[in-house]
């Protein structure tokens, strides 16, 4: 067993979750006023609505191809038929699709924070770095098809697979033997996209948790009464 | 029956001197904060002029309030909810803060430190977002004062529609203007409410007040599309929105807002007015544009009827506000004289900050010689004011009520006139306009001497002897997130600098 991996991958992902889900918390009992999006939209339009709906829809499309890939188990894969070599294919497809649109609206977006006056005096630190760092974990995560095609029987993605499963299920030990062997680039984009959850509640990301699904259920009028 | 209590507004545009003291005064209390200095939860238009925001009233272009569908359904006009969710990524409808203006402040210091120069020293504009020089300040929240601006820059007023050559007001001669103050409607069927998904937008049961749940607010920016008035602001800072509060902490306390306590014309007034809430909906979703004023005058309801004063009571509306209803100048100025009007009644949210429409030029003309007379009163197709240009605003289009608002007012002048020039009681020219003479002396009273005590009648709200005061004592006022605001920004974990505080830019001096 490899010292820096137990650290990385068994170690690291379980404090992270605790931030995560903790720092959630706390948050939101203690600090309701930051919660929100800090859309920047209206002080400056332009290619806006074509930047946030790509980067947007990206990372929703690639937020659940990772769940379907990481926590639903293979075998309900398999009892739908869809065997490793093909379900690697769709990953690489519709994971490179929305990649790519992802990538185009976020890259507007980069540019956008970083070089329009308004926007960039309006943003804070965490602001600036949750973006740079969301933009580097989607580079990385590009890398990784073209290293992909290199092995397309799917069994690499079944380890990594393997590394969650073992990992949710509270056997650490167990999960980094399947990280070992894989190529650095994945080990890489693990790593980053294990620190997104350790800085999550720190930033603006915690608007994710107020999807307005409950908009859908209410009437339209919202009356109050104070005592 | 469901009764429910609201203070509604009147402003006697009639007597509007477009001082600004309102807006000063309102700004100087709630938005000189970094973030909001672009927003005016009460600023002065003057008319005819696109506005603050640029062309607010052309819902064409902002998609602000409700409409019909073909089925007959009611909707917001940015769309139902799926639209809206669908858009919460970048909202189309959302102005940008050009179209308000980018907030600026001078560089005051220079002038102080600038030393020996040939020429006179200049405080130039720098933007308060971005903190860089401004060349050129392009538009403010008051740019079009006193026709400020090119007529045919103007004319876009949507109030113009169907005004007849609307191009022959461009000419000097035949210009006219009136004032218009505006701030939140309190609108019994608010489509910010309705817009926003996070619903923290709400209206307050026992007077009316719609406002914004700083806490609840996500920030997903759709109440600023909703709002036709283009009264909610996003605050670029907080990243919440932000709106007229009506000034609750005062009327609660039954003091007037700070705009209508402030107003030196004395044209505002603050009243209880009792309505149906059951018939809102059915209010709101009258199927003919122009029948909407009179659809919201038949949600009030008389304050002396036993049966409402039965039912409200069975609410649990408070004595105090029963009798403050009996005595309300605004039900008397928009139910039993009926000189004042919603704004802008086909955006269906049913306003509750209503207008006296402006009588203009026509007096003076008469006693020349040059106005055609109907009866007693001078033909009000001669105003200056063309009548449809005050019905768009005011009424929907439909001239029928705002000509009975104007008559109104001429008879009242006529009969005091008459009565204290002449000593004669004219009731030719009160029989014309359908009013009794007590009615005329009441008017009389209200409008032209509009004294505090009638123009501002607000019951002191439950909470007042609800709560007990010495629980409150040294408890912050208002403050944003937690703990009071000191003005101190220490870091937080969470937010970074405490918000609210106004930064200052410093001045680089340079030779």
């Amino acid at each position: 067993m490899n010292f820096v991996d137990m650290l990385l991958f068994g170690i690291y992902p379980y404090i992270a979750s605790v931030i995560f889900f903790v720092g959630s918390a706390l948050r939101y009992d203690r600090e309701q006023f930051t919660w929100k999006a800090q859309s920047s939209q209206i002080l400056d339009k332009n290619f806006f609505r074509v930047a946030s709906v790509f980067f947007h829809v990206g990372i929703i499309m690639i937020f659940l191809g990772h769940f379907g890939g990481l926590v639903i188990p293979y075998e309900v894969w398999d009892f739908f038929g869809v065997t490793l070599a093909q379900k690697q294919m769709i990953a690489m497809g519709v994971g490179g699709f929305f990649g790519v649109m992802c990538f185009i609206g976020l890259s507007m977006l980069v540019y956008r924070r970083l070089f329009n006056p308004r926007v960039r005096a309006s943003s804070s630190v965490m602001d600036t770095l949750i973006l740079l760092l969301i933009y580097w974990q989607l580079i990385l995560g590009l890398i990784t098809i073209p290293v992909s095609t290199g092995h397309m029987d799917g069994y690499v993605m079944k380890d990594l697979m393997s590394w969650s499963r073992y990992l949710l299920t509270f056997r650490p030990a167990e999960a980094i033997e399947f990280m070992s062997e894989i190529h650095w680039i994945y080990k890489a984009h693990v790593f980053w996209g294990v620190t997104l959850f350790v800085l999550f509640p720190f930033s603006r990301l915690v608007h994710i948790w107020s999807v307005p699904v409950k908009y859908f259920g209410r009437s339209h009028q919202i009356v109050r009464r104070r005592y | 029956m469901k009764v429910r209590a609201q203070i509604g507004m009147v402003l006697n545009l009639d007597k509007c001197i477009g001082c600004h003291t309102c807006s000063i005064t309102c700004k100087n209390v709630w938005t000189s904060r970094e973030g909001v200095e672009y927003a005016w939860f009460n600023n002065v238009e003057t008319k005819p002029g696109v506005g603050f925001p640029k062309e607010w009233e052309n819902q064409d272009k902002w998609k602000g309030g409700w409409e019909r569908t073909s089925k007959g359904k009611l909707q917001l006009k940015i769309g139902g909810k799926l639209r809206i969710l669908a858009n919460i990524f970048a909202n189309p409808d959302l102005p940008q803060i050009d179209d308000y203006y980018e907030p600026f402040d001078f560089d005051y210091q220079h002038l102080h430190n600038v030393g020996d120069t040939k020429h006179q020293p200049v405080a130039r504009p720098r933007s308060l977002i971005s903190g860089q020089r401004m060349e050129k300040i392009e538009w403010g929240p008051n740019w079009e004062e006193i026709l400020g601006t090119e007529f045919e820059k103007r004319k876009k007023d949507s109030n113009f529609n169907e005004v007849v050559q609307k191009d022959i007001y461009g000419q000097f001669e035949k210009t006219f203007m009136m004032y218009l103050p505006r701030l939140c409607e309190h609108c019994l069927n608010p489509a910010c409410v309705a817009a926003c998904p996070s619903g923290a937008i709400y209206k307050r049961e026992e007077d009316g007040i719609v406002l914004i749940d700083q806490d609840k607010c996500r920030g997903w920016r759709m109440c600023v599309s909703g709002c036709p008035y283009k009264k909610i602001y996003y605050n670029w800072k907080t990243g919440k929105s932000e709106k007229c509060t009506f000034c609750y902490p005062r009327i609660e306390a039954g003091q007037p807002t700070t705009c209508s306590e402030t107003c030196v014309g004395r044209i505002r007034y603050l009243g209880v007015l009792l309505y149906d809430a059951d018939k809102i909906e059915a209010a709101a979703n009258t199927p003919n544009e122009k029948d909407l004023y009179q659809a919201q005058l038949d949600l009030f309801l008389d304050p002396f009827d036993p049966e409402v004063i039965a039912a409200a009571k069975k609410e649990g509306i408070a004595d105090n506000w029963l009798k403050a209803a009996q005595r309300s100048p605004v039900y008397m100025m928009a139910m039993e004289w009926k000189v004042a009007l919603p704004l802008h009644p086909e955006y269906r949210t049913l306003p509750m900050v209503w207008y006296v429409p402006p009588l203009s030029p026509i007096q003076t003309a008469v006693e020349a010689g040059h106005v055609g007379m109907n009866g007693e009163i001078p033909d009000l197709k001669s105003l200056r004011i063309p009548l449809r240009y005050l019905a768009n605003m005011l009424t929907a289009g439909d001239e029928a009520p705002v000509v009975r608002a104007l008559e109104r007012m001429i008879a009242m002048r006529a009969y005091k006139r008459s009565q204290n020039v002449d000593g004669v009681e004219d009731f030719e020219v009160l029989k014309q306009v359908g009013l009794t003479p007590n009615q005329v002396e009441e008017m009389y009273r209200y409008m032209a001497l509009a004294n505090f005590e009638d123009r501002f009648v607000i019951p002191t709200s439950a909470r007042a002897y609800a709560q007990n005061a010495y629980d409150l004592k040294g408890e912050c006022g208002f403050s944003f997130g937690n703990g009071c605001g000191g003005g101190e920004s220490d870091l937080n974990l969470f937010g970074g600098d405490k918000k609210g505080v106004r930064k200052v830019i410093p001045v680089v001096m340079k030779d």
